[in-house]
Order: structure tokens, then C-alpha cells, then sequence
């Protein structure tokens, strides 16, 4: 049996009135890739807010390892997230910052590595997606496509043992697409990372999933391997991955 | 029914408001009690902050001073007693007017200039990156504004305080012929030392109110670009009232009846 590093257990969470997970279980397991589909909207992108603990659940509780961290307090938190990232739908980079900069700066406030280390450990994340010639612009210089890969440089620079990547490869070219997939792969084989990925990009979820998990009405309905969920009779999963109007899922 | 209901709505809103600044506060003196401060940050927001804030101090200090000596001289000297003006303009300038005009001014630049920032970056999720990556939004971003207004505002009184006289007494001169030592030994006469020290206290509590209500209405900013605008407005009113009457409050303490 793999261990497990994240897990959501009975998760309920709602804006308002609004329910957005009602009961939500998943477990993440270690040295795999994860793969989260579901409708826009659905709430994947919170399931994601609730690992790294940016949300806290209404109801539930969220494990990364053995610690519950729903009540735990700030600070202890912001410990076990240094082996945990986030790579934002939408970037997130400061915008008061370089790119350089940006990547660089959870080494400069966790590590006590060199200037010069870290200019080259970030260079290498940078070139790793295509983007060695950005290291002084700023943001706002960036196309979103760009922004999204620096984020993503930004995530993996401090090679976390957990990665949550939001949207990793949508609105990129088929070849960009391509690298940021592959180095997903790359890096858990390199490092037995886990990753958790968000995608509504069939192809490179087929390519690199080693689970699916389809969040659908606030749970969790259906988990298992591409095959598995490929293959799946339930209806909800077959009008999913076969994009159909016409099925169970009303739109 | 609908009053009181109101009425206690608006209780907890403000309880709630007091408790996030207090809460807001007591991170950033437990930040800095620990020395985790970043300081070229700090260094870049005396920067922008205080310095660049100069010139709208001067201007507004200056025809403070001037206009208070305007009013005052003309009648004194009527009056007979123009070697008093120098006191009173002194006496206004550094007791309430230098530090509460320069904290009314800074806090329009300065406290949504702060409230804009935090703001559009809650907006763009900036902030959920930088508690993402286990970096505190507090030390990152609030400590250093407050430590630099801490630094600058007492600064900025004080030069608003010597340009205020300074207006005073040329307005005084030219229009009412009082000569600049009548004018300086009645200031000498009218202040002490310990009034600019106490005029630069006031000045450090307006500066923890900008700081602290502009890192807020940013850090509380809901909703897009117009919640930016509207946390912004709130920073600037809101720090405006609360160093209006805190300045009462001060001058209470501080002066009493003297
Ligand atoms: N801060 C918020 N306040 C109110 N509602 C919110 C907030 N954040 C998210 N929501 C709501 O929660 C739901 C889930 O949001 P989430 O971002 O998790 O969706 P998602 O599955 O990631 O969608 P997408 O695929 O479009 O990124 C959405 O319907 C959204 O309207
Ligand atoms: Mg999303």
C-alpha cells in the first residue's frame, strides 16, 4: 500500500449559500500524479486552496501526512508548506518583482543558499519552460501563456514533495503543452514527487495520469487509474471525457 | 425594530473592523519584536512612502503657516501685541497643526497608496501566493509599510513644523512688519522642547493609524477591481476620522488643560 501525503476526508465547504463540496473524499498518493477533472466551476481549483490550507473546510478535515491541518495554527503550517506548492491558474507572480526575482524568492527566504546559487538553480527552472530570456522582465511584460509558465517555474524551483498545479498547461500551444507535461512527469520520476494536477486536457491526462479522480457536484464520484476511468459505466464519466451535450450532466 | 437591528449590525461591523486592526497590529509587533523584518524593503518604502511624499508637505505647511500669521498678525498689531504672532503661529504649528495636516496629507497619498497595493493584490491572488509559498502577507508587505511610516511621518512633522513657521514669520514680516527675531523670540517663548516631542508622539500613533488601516481595507479588499477602489476610499476616510479624533484624544493626554 503507497502512504498517503494529502488526503480530504468528509470535506464541506460553501461561499454563502453556496455549496461548493458536500462530503469530499480523495486521497492523494505519494510518488503518483493525480489528476483532477471536472466541470468549470465545480471546485476543483478549492480543492487544491484546501491542501495547501489557503481555505479552511466548514466541515471535514484535510490531512497532508499524519497532521490535520484545519485547525492548525498559522505558523505551524507555514512550516509543512515549504514541502508543498501551489502553481496558480492564473499565475499569481508579484507583480513588483521580476520574473527572476519572482522564482527566486521562495529560495531566498527558505534557503541559505548563495546569490549566485540560486540565480543558477533559477535560470535552469526558467530555461526548464522555455522562458531563460525573461529572467529581468517584469510581469506585466509577460503574454498570460508566458505568466503561467513562470508560475510554474515558480512551484517546482524548490523541488517540493507535493506539488498542486492549477490549469498547468491550458491556453499554451500544443508543444508548450507538451514540455510543461513532460516535465511534470520528469520531475516526480526524478525526485518521487507527488502531483496533483488540474486539467481539462484529456491527451496529457492520458499521457501522465497515474489517477483520475472527477469531481462532480461537490464529491468525488468516480477515482482510479486512466484505464479505470476510461473504461468507466458511469454515465457521468463517459458524457465527461466524451464532451457530449447530450447525457446526465445538465448544462 | 429595522433601527435597532441597524443599529446592532453596525456595533459588530465596527467591533469586527476594531479587532482585525488590533489583531493586524499585534502580528506586525510580534514580527518586528523578532526582528524578522526585511529591510531593503523597508529602506525602498522610506522611499516611496516618505520621501516622495516631501513636496506635498511643504505645500501644504507652508501656506498653513502663512495663513494662520495672516489672520492672527493684522489684528494683533491693532491690537498691539504683534510680538505675540510668532507665538502663536508656532505654537499651532507644532502642538497640533504639523503633525495632524501632515498626517491628513500623507494619509490621502500615502494610506491608499498603501490600501491600492495590498488590494489589487488580494485581487490577483498574490497574496494566497505568498502565504502559499509560507510567507506571511504581515511581514512581507505590512511590516515594512509600518516601519517606514513610523520613520517618516515624525520626519515629515518636523519639517512641516519648520516650514509652517518659517511661512508664518515671512507673512509677518511683509504684512505686518513684525521683524523675524520679535518673531523667533516669541516662538522660543511660546514652545518648548518637550511640545515638538510631544507633537512628534502624536505623529507616530497617526502613522501606525495609516499604515495599519491602509494594510487592512487592502488585506479586506473583496471583489475585483471595483472592491480596489472602494477599499482604497475607505483607507483614506476612514484613517482621516480616526486621526481627527485620536489627535483629540492626544492633545488630552498629551497637553491638558496646558
Ligand atoms: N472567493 C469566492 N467567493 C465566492 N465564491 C467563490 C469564491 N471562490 C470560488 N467561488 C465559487 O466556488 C466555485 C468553485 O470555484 P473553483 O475556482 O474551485 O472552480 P474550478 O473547478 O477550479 O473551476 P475552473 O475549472 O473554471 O477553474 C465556483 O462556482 C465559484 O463561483
Ligand atoms: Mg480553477
Amino acid at each position: 500500500m503507497a502512504a498517503i501525503v494529502a488526503r480530504l476526508d468528509g470535506v464541506s465547504l460553501q461561499y454563502g449559500e453556496r455549496v461548493i463540496l458536500r462530503n469530499c473524499s480523495l486521497d492523494i498518493v505519494e510518488g503518483a500524479i493525480t489528476c483532477i477533472i471536472g466541470l468549470s466551476g465545480a471546485g476543483k481549483s478549492t480543492i487544491l486552496r484546501l491542501i495547501d490550507g489557503l481555505r479552511r473546510p466548514d466541515a471535514g478535515h484535510v490531512y497532508l501526512r499524519e497532521h490535520d491541518i484545519c485547525h492548525m495554527p498559522e505558523r505551524e503550517l507555514n512550516e509543512i508548506r515549504r514541502k508543498v506548492s501551489l502553481s496558480f491558474q492564473f499565475a499569481a507572480l508579484l507583480d513588483s518583482l521580476t520574473v527572476g526575482e519572482n522564482v527566486a524568492l521562495p529560495l531566498r527566504e527558505h534557503t541559505r543558499l548563495h546569490d549566485d546559487a540560486i540565480r543558477k538553480i533559477v535560470l535552469d527552472a526558467l530555461e526548464s519552460v522555455g522562458l531563460g530570456s525573461t529572467y529581468d522582465n517584469m510581469p506585466s511584460e509577460l503574454s498570460g501563456g508566458m505568466l503561467k509558465r513562470a508560475g510554474f517555474a515558480r512551484a517546482i524551483v524548490t523541488r517540493p514533495e507535493l506539488v498542486l498545479y492549477d490549469e498547468p498547461t491550458t491556453g499554451l500551444d500544443p508543444i508548450v503543452t507538451h514540455l510543461i507535461t513532460d516535465t511534470i512527469v520528469r520531475l516526480r520520476n526524478k525526485l518521487n514527487g507527488t502531483a496533483v494536477v488540474i486539467s481539462h486536457d484529456l491527451q496529457s491526462i492520458y499521457m501522465m495520469a497515474d489517477y483520475v479522480a472527477m469531481l462532480f457536484e461537490g464529491a468525488i464520484i468516480a477515482y482510479g487509474t486512466v484505464d479505470e476511468i476510461r473504461t468507466s459505466s458511469n454515465p457521468l464519466v463517459q458524457q465527461f471525457l466524451e464532451g457530449s451535450e447530450v447525457g446526465p450532466i445538465p448544462i | 425594530m429595522k433601527v435597532l437591528d441597524r443599529v446592532g449590525r453596525a456595533t459588530i461591523d465596527l467591533l469586527e473592523y476594531a479587532g482585525g486592526i488590533t489583531t493586524l497590529a499585534g502580528e506586525s509587533g510580534s514580527f518586528m519584536m523578532r526582528m524578522r523584518i526585511r529591510f531593503i524593503e523597508t529602506i525602498n518604502q522610506c522611499y516611496f512612502l516618505g520621501v516622495q511624499s516631501i513636496s506635498i508637505v511643504i505645500l501644504t505647511s507652508l501656506f498653513t503657516g502663512m495663513v494662520i500669521s495672516l489672520e492672527s498678525a493684522v489684528q494683533a498689531v491693532q491690537f498691539g501685541i504683534g510680538s505675540l504672532v510668532g507665538g502663536a503661529v508656532a505654537f499651532a504649528s507644532v502642538r497640533e497643526l504639523g503633525p495632524m495636516l501632515t498626517a491628513v496629507v500623507v494619509a490621502g497619498r500615502v494610506g491608499s497608496a498603501i490600501a491600492a497595493e495590498i488590494g489589487s493584490m488580494v485581487v490577483t491572488e498574490q497574496i494566497e501566493a505568498l502565504t502559499s509559498m509560507g510567507l506571511e502577507p504581515t511581514r512581507f508587505l505590512v511590516v515594512p509599510r509600518l516601519l517606514a511610516m513610523l520613520v517618516m511621518l515624525p520626519l515629515l512633522t518636523i519639517f512641516a513644523d519648520v516650514v509652517s513657521i518659517a511661512g508664518g514669520m515671512w507673512i509677518a514680516q511683509t504684512y505686518a512688519h513684525i521683524s523675524s527675531d520679535s518673531f523667533i523670540a516669541s516662538a522660543r517663548q511660546a514652545i518648548g522642547f518637550e511640545d515638538i516631542v510631544k507633537g512628534l508622539v502624536k505623529s507616530l500613533v497617526f502613522a501606525v493609524i495609516i499604515a495599519l488601516v491602509g494594510a487592512y481595507q487592502g488585506l479586506s479588499t473583496r471583489g475585483g477591481a471595483a472592491g480596489v477602489g472602494k477599499a482604497t476610499t475607505g483607507a483614506v476616510v476612514i484613517s482621516i476620522i480616526m486621526i481627527f479624533v485620536s489627535n483629540f484624544a492626544l492633545s488630552f493626554v498629551l497637553f491638558g488643560g496646558h
